[in-house]
């Protein structure tokens, strides 16, 4: 493995337990330990445990930080309320995705609330430098890169938050999903947040980098005995994609506007000035290519890049595909030409030189409400 | 079969050379090591009955959740038979790796290409690179 990779505060843990390490974005990572199905499995059933460390965060001290980030980021955020998190898109001139990010708004003793912003490892130089660049010298707002004095767990599945609840100091269970809170777990102060990137309901948590190692074998403790595991990325990708959730680099580029993605809901162009939002005022009308679900009937996987054709014709390509665990079938997502990204429209996907019969399907392919 | 009895490709295809009929016959499957790294396989294709592959060749697929990976003809000749049970019992290649597991027989044309396979502890010392690099 290349020694210019970083590694998270868990690095140790995962190398003792016969994690799969790759490297991801510029870091090495668990890819999987056991198995992937049996990773995504408990995820689905009990509960799974992520160390998404790589993940960028940035805090904004100074009480300009929300108007900052409102002319910067797809969603309105200025007058979020302590507490409140919010999915957004940070976007170009062009409309075009530069990252795709969380918003917190927590409670703090100081005038306004206290401001993270958790960006793609992959994503992190390239936003930091965005922010740099479009914080005006008369805004007092000081940005600060934590990703490496802290780590981040994710604790997904249904038994996450009975797990979580008892061992942190604040009324986890009534938190909404997409909200957060400063708390301690034990004598340490986290940051905990209804959010994931699963499917499946459960908790995040930002820990000091020194008390990771002990809350992690914590979790993992409380965990076993429930049927949870720790889980590694490949797991965390088929359960996304389950989830319909996009990833940046996939789903999400700097080609595509949030509008094509299908992120409509995080897009408020009333009454909201940012970078990009002339340019998506134009392509809201009617987006030229969208993002789709597909699914398909045998076992060969359509892959990134391979092509999406109707009658002979290349009218799309795929994003991701991966064999769905909880559906025994592949299933993928892909950008196609608007008129064939209808759901239950028929398309095939050029699998290697030979066609497989694949349908649109709505997005998510897999909701825990509906189970 | 035992794994010091294999010749090993460095593409991760075990081939096991037999007298079969008055003719060199070579039974060929998937390495217990690179099994082990695909995990979760939800895919194989099988070569195809008659083809003429030589060393090298693609003549098969296996594909896992997260990848998919070509089979080569670790050796030159004439696939005379495929282990049909397979695709549908995926299982039987990580049970089984070289017994049960075997995917195909190639009727040998020359010998000369297994000059250019690995012996066991040759292959087990480039898997244990790539173990640590991968």
């Amino acid at each position: 493995m290349a020694d210019d990779l970083l590694r998270t505060p868990l690095y140790a843990w995962h190398a003792d337990h016969q994690a799969r390490l790759v490297a991801f974005a510029g870091w090495e990572m668990p890819v999987s330990y056991t198995s992937i199905v049996e990773e995504h499995q408990a995820t689905r059933q009990a509960l799974g445990l992520f160390d998404i460390s790589h993940m960028g965060r940035l805090e904004f001290d100074g009480p300009g930080a929300l108007a900052f980030l409102d002319r910067l980021v797809t969603r309105r955020v200025a007058r979020m309320a302590p507490g409140q998190i919010r999915y957004a898109l940070v976007t170009n001139e062009n409309g075009g995705i530069l990252d795709d990010v969380l918003v917190y708004a927590l409670a703090s003793s100081g005038p306004g609330p206290r401001v993270l912003m958790v960006v793609n490892a992959s994503n992190r130089p390239k936003i930091l430098a965005w922010l740099q660049r479009h914080l005006t010298a008369d805004e007092s707002v000081v940005i600060r890169d934590t990703t490496r004095q802290t780590a981040m767990i994710a604790v997904q599945g249904p038994t996450a938050i009975e797990v979580v609840a008892p061992q942190v100091d604040v009324d986890l269970r009534s938190m909404k999903y997409y909200s957060g809170a400063v708390t301690r777990l034990g004598a340490t102060e986290i940051i905990i947040s209804r959010t994931g990137y699963t499917g499946e309901d459960g908790c995040e948590l930002i820990v000091p980098a020194a008390s990771a190692l002990t809350i992690w074998q914590q979790l993992v403790d409380l965990a076993t005995p429930r049927g949870g595991r720790p889980a590694g990325l490949a797991a965390r990708d088929t359960l996304r994609l389950e989830a319909g959730m996009p990833l940046y680099g996939h789903e999400l580029s700097e080609d595509i506007n949030p509008l094509q993605a299908g992120l409509d809901f995080a897009v408020q162009l009333r009454d909201h000035e940012f970078v990009g939002c002339h340019a998506l005022q134009a392509d809201a009308v009617a987006p030229a290519r969208r993002r789709v679900g597909l699914q398909l009937d045998q076992r060969r996987v359509p892959r990134e890049g391979y092509p999406v054709v109707h009658a002979g014709q290349v009218v799309g390509a795929i994003t991701s595909g991966t064999f769905s665990p909880t559906f025994n079938r592949p299933i993928a997502m892909a950008y196609v030409e608007a008129p064939f990204a209808t759901v239950g429209q028929l398309l095939d996907v050029d699998i290697r030189g030979r066609l497989a019969p694949a349908a649109v399907t709505p997005l998510p392919f897999y909701s825990r409400h509906s189970k | 079969m035992k794994p010091d009895e294999l010749l090993f490709a460095e593409t991760h295809e075990w081939v096991h050379v037999a007298q079969e009929g008055g003719e060199k016959m070579a039974t060929i499957g998937i390495s217990e090591f690179a099994l082990a790294q695909l995990t979760d396989l939800v895919y194989l294709e099988l070569p195809e009955i008659g083809r003429t592959v030589a060393a090298g060749d693609e003549f098969g697929v296996v594909e896992s959740v997260k990848a998919v990976s070509p089979l080569y003809s670790p050796v030159n000749g004439e696939v005379v038979a495929v282990n049909a049970a397979l695709p549908d019992h995926l299982e039987i290649l990580s049970e089984s790796p070289y017994e049960r597991g075997w995917i195909a027989k190639v009727r040998l044309t020359d010998e000369a290409c297994l000059s250019k396979l690995l012996d066991v502890v040759t292959y087990q010392k480039q898997c244990a690179c790539a173990g640590e690099n991968g």
